[in-house]
């Protein structure tokens, strides 16, 4: 599997430390009811399909990417630096 | 009691380089003072760079100087100044930060140097893709490591002081499999 770095160029998977679901980037208010911070904390939709996912180009240039992965199929469909992407 | 103790600096590699194995001569270079430059937002660093040490601040994948004064695009926003000492001017627009101690430099050289290299890091490293000016931050084996075409067949590689031996280790175990094909 290689992933595209919108910096470095596409690269292989070994490069890359895997963090879950991009929901690190929907972080709720602080002042946020209880049911948003347990959506945020704990549930995951889970779906087959493409799925947004944070990677970080570990042993790249550093940065954290959004990448948009099939998880049926494992094919890459673009990767976004998450600096661009968080609100 | 007129006792002294005399502590003497020892390079990284010391003890380890420099080492010949069929075309390839892998030697521990000395590149000075290293500098981490991480520019603040919009801070005109390159104009500063190229007024104090004579080189444009590096685009990704890029190193520019040349032997003796380099930067190398070191990461996202990041460049590693190898040389000089850091004008002072610049700390007004980046921070700048000692690393002359934190890396192991070595320097692969030889016929057969991109041979090893390809055995060992999992990007395209043939001249083709990776001219002289070319650099990536990219894995060696398992090290994190910061890889600078120099020449046709030279290569600039550094990687943390503390794997300095492991380094060596898997790059003469490459250039010894690779002469042993001759």
């Amino acid at each position: 599997m290689r992933l595209p770095c919108p910096i470095c160029g596409e690269r292989d998977r070994r490069e890359f430390y895997y963090q879950g679901a991009a929901v690190a980037l929907h972080r709720p208010a602080p002042d946020a009811d209880a049911d948003a911070w347990q959506d945020f904390v704990y549930l995951r939709e889970n779906l087959p399909g493409d799925h947004e996912e944070l990677w970080s180009h570990d042993a790249g240039c550093g940065a954290w990417l959004v990448v948009t992965r099939n998880t049926v199929t494992h094919a890459i469909l673009g990767a976004k630096l998450a600096s661009e992407v968080a609100r | 009691m007129a006792d002294t103790l005399t502590l003497t600096a020892t390079s990284p590699c010391y003890g380890l380089l420099p080492k010949t194995l069929g075309t390839c001569t892998l030697t521990e270079t000395d590149l000075g003072t290293l500098t981490s430059v991480a520019p603040f937002k919009g801070a005109a660093i390159s104009d500063a760079l190229k007024a104090a040490h004579g080189m444009a601040f590096p685009a990704p994948n890029r190193a520019t100087g040349k032997t003796g004064a380099r930067a190398i695009w070191f990461g996202r926003d990041i460049a590693l100044l190898a040389g000089p000492a850091p004008d002072p001017g610049l700390g007004d627009l980046a921070a700048l930060t000692d690393q002359s101690d934190a890396w192991a430099c070595v320097t692969l050289s030889g016929d057969d140097a991109g041979a090893v290299l390809a055995r060992l890091v999992p990007i395209d490293l043939r001249p083709a893709a990776f001219k002289q000016g070319h650099t990536a931050r990219t894995q060696l084996g398992h090290l994190n490591a910061s890889i600078t075409r120099t020449g046709p067949d030279s290569f600039l590689i550094l990687v943390f002081r503390s794997m300095a031996a492991t380094l060596v280790h898997d790059l003469v175990t490459a250039m010894e499999s690779l002469a042993a094909r001759h």
